[in-house]
C-alpha cells in the first residue's frame, strides 16, 4: 500500500466519471453521472435502493458496461479494448455484499490466485502477501480454511485481504456489511476504517452513516439514477440540501 | 455354456470397454468444447454450438453411426469401422456431456465470475480455476449417469460390425438355445462395468462436497 500512503492530492483524479449514461433496456439506470475521486479521498456513496449506487461503482471497474461517457481510471481510459480492462481491474480492488470468496479454495489460496496468475508473482511472494494482509484484517490464523467454515464477517474480512493482495490503487466496497449479522458489521468496518486511516482511496455504497461521518471526505448522494447532492459528511448530515436527501436521511437515522 | 462361450462374451466385453473409452475420452474432451461455446459470449458461437447440440440430441444414435460409416462412404469418404464409430460417439456424447456441463457452468453463481473479474483474472483462468472446478461438482451425477447410458449405448456399435458384448450375447444365445443364462451373464458383466462407475461418482460427490461444508 506504499503507493497509496501520500496525503490527497487535489488536482490528481484517480477516478473521473464524466457523463456516464446506462441504461438496463429501457430503465435510465445512471443519468450523466460525474465523478472524480482524488487519489487517497474516501467517498461513500448513499441513496434509497435502486438508486444506482451499486450500478456506478460496478462502473468503475467495468462489472458493467455504459452505453455514453467517459471513465479514466488511474490515467487508463475504460474502452472496449481488454486489455484497457484488465489493467484498470488490476488497480482497482472490489469487496462485494455477498464476499464471493471461491469456495473450493482455501482463504490463503483464495488470496494468492489473482497475484499468482495476473502479477505473476511466484507461489512464495504470493503467500507472504497473503500472510501479510490476512493479518491485518486479522484473520491470519485462518489461512487454511475453507470460506464456509468461517462467519460472514471473517469471510468478508478475507475477501477485503483478497482484494488487497493485489495491491490496488483504490477499492471500491458494494455494501459489504448489508449481508451480516449485526454483531459482525463493526469486525469490517473497523478493518475499513483501518485501511482508510493508512490512506488507501475507497469508494464505499454503504448504509453505516457512523462510518461514513467518521473516514468520509465526501458523502455522494444518489436517486434515480442522479447524483443529487455531495457534500462533506459534516454538511450532509447537519443541513442536507435536497429535499429527497432529506426524506432518505430521516428514514436511515429513525431506525439508529 | 462352456469355457469357449465364455470367453467368446470375454472378448466382446473387452470390445465393449474399448468403445466406452472412445465414448468417454471423444466425447469428454470435445464435450468440454461444446460447453465452452455455449458459453461463451460470443452469440453466433453459443447459437451454432446450439444448434449442434439440438441435432444430436435430437437424432437417434442408431442413425447417426449409420451416417457416418454408410452415409459418408456413399458421398466417397469411406472410414473404417473405428474410425466410424469414434467420431459417432465422440459427436453424440459431445453433444449430451457438453448440454450438462452447460448447465452446470451456468449453475455457477454469477458472483463468482464476478469476483474472479475484479480481480482482473481473464478467462482461461476463470475457467480452470474458478468455474469448471465447481461445475464439475454440480455436473457428477448427470455425469456419472451420462456414463453408464453410454456403456450400454455402445451396444448400437454392432451395427457397424462390432461383436461387443451385446451382440456376443446374441450370438452365443443362438448356438446354445439359453437366452436366459446368456443374457443373465451379459446383464452381469454389464452390471460390473456400471456399478462401480456410479461408486466412484458418489465417491468423488461426497470428497468435494467436503470441503465447502
Amino acid at each position: 500500500m506504499s503507493a497509496s500512503l501520500s496525503p490527497p492530492d487535489p488536482g490528481d483524479a484517480l477516478i473521473s466519471m464524466t457523463g456516464v449514461d446506462k441504461w438496463y433496456g429501457s430503465f435510465h439506470a445512471l443519468k450523466s453521472v460525474d465523478l472524480q475521486v482524488r487519489r487517497g479521498e474516501k467517498i461513500v456513496l448513499c441513496g434509497p435502493s435502486g438508486s444506482g449506487k451499486s450500478t456506478l461503482i460496478r462502473c468503475i471497474n467495468r462489472l458493467e458496461t455504459v452505453q455514453q461517457g467517459r471513465i479514466v481510471v488511474d490515467g487508463i481510459a475504460l474502452d472496449d479494448s481488454a486489455q484497457a480492462v484488465d489493467a484498470v481491474r488490476r488497480e482497482v480492488g472490489m469487496v462485494f455484499q455477498s464476499f464471493n470468496l471461491f469456495p473450493h479454495k482455501t482463504v490463503l489460496e483464495n488470496c494468492i490466485l489473482a497475484p499468482m496468475r495476473v502479477r505473476k508473482a511466484s507461489r512464495a511472494e504470493a503467500e507472504a502477501t497473503a500472510r501479510t494482509y490476512l493479518d491485518r484484517v486479522r484473520i491470519g490464523e485462518q489461512a487454511g480454511k475453507y470460506p464456509a467454515q468461517l462467519s460472514g464477517g471473517q469471510q468478508q474480512r478475507v475477501a477485503i485481504a483478497r482484494a488487497l493482495c493485489m495491491e490496488p490503487k483504490v477499492m471500491l466496497f458494494d455494501e459489504p456489511t448489508s449481508a451480516l449479522d449485526p454483531e459482525m458489521v463493526k469486525e469490517v468496518l473497523d478493518t475499513m476504517i483501518g485501511l482508510a486511516r493508512d490512506g488507501m482511496t475507497m469508494v464505499c455504497v454503504t448504509h453505516e452513516m457512523g462510518f461514513a461521518r467518521q473516514v468520509a471526505d465526501r458523502v455522494i448522494f444518489m436517486a434515480e439514477g442522479e447524483i443529487l447532492e455531495e457534500a462533506t459528511p459534516d454538511a450532509f448530515f447537519r443541513t442536507p440540501r435536497h429535499p429527497r436527501a432529506r426524506a432518505f436521511l430521516g428514514e436511515i437515522l429513525a431506525h439508529h | 455354456m462352456g469355457i469357449p462361450e465364455l470367453l467368446f462374451l470375454l472378448q466382446g466385453l473387452k470390445w465393449t470397454l474399448a468403445l466406452s473409452a472412445i465414448g468417454f475420452l471423444g466425447g469428454g474432451i470435445a464435450g468440454l468444447l461444446v460447453a465452452l461455446a455455449r458459453t461463451s459470449e460470443r452469440t453466433a458461437l453459443a447459437r451454432g454450438t446450439a444448434a449442434y447440440i439440438a441435432l444430436f440430441q435430437g437424432t437417434p444414435l442408431l442413425m447417426q453411426l449409420f451416417v457416418t460409416y454408410y452415409g459418408l462412404a456413399l458421398v466417397g469418404l469411406q472410414l473404417d469401422p473405428w474410425q466410424a464409430v469414434a467420431i459417432g460417439f465422440t459427436l453424440n456424447a459431445s453433444a449430451f456431456l457438453g448440454d450438462i456441463w452447460r448447465g452446470s457452468i451456468e449453475a455457477v453463481p454469477r458472483g463468482q465470475v464476478e469476483a474472479a473479474r475484479a480481480l482482473s483474472l481473464g478467462y482461461a483462468s476463470r475457467m480452470v480455476d474458478i468455474v469448471l472446478p465447481q461445475a464439475f461438482r454440480i455436473s457428477l451425477p448427470a455425469t456419472v449417469g451420462y456414463l453408464v447410458q453410454l456403456i450400454k449405448g455402445t451396444s448400437l456399435a454392432s451395427i457397424v460390425g462390432f461383436t461387443e458384448l451385446a451382440r456376443a450375447g446374441a450370438i452365443v444365445s443362438n448356438q446354445i438355445f439359453k437366452p436366459l443364462v446368456v443374457f443373465g451373464i451379459v446383464g452381469a458383466m454389464y452390471f460390473a462395468l456400471c456399478f462401480p462407475l456410479s461408486l466412484v461418482g458418489s465417491w468423488l460427490e461426497r470428497r468435494l462436497a467436503a470441503p465447502t461444508r
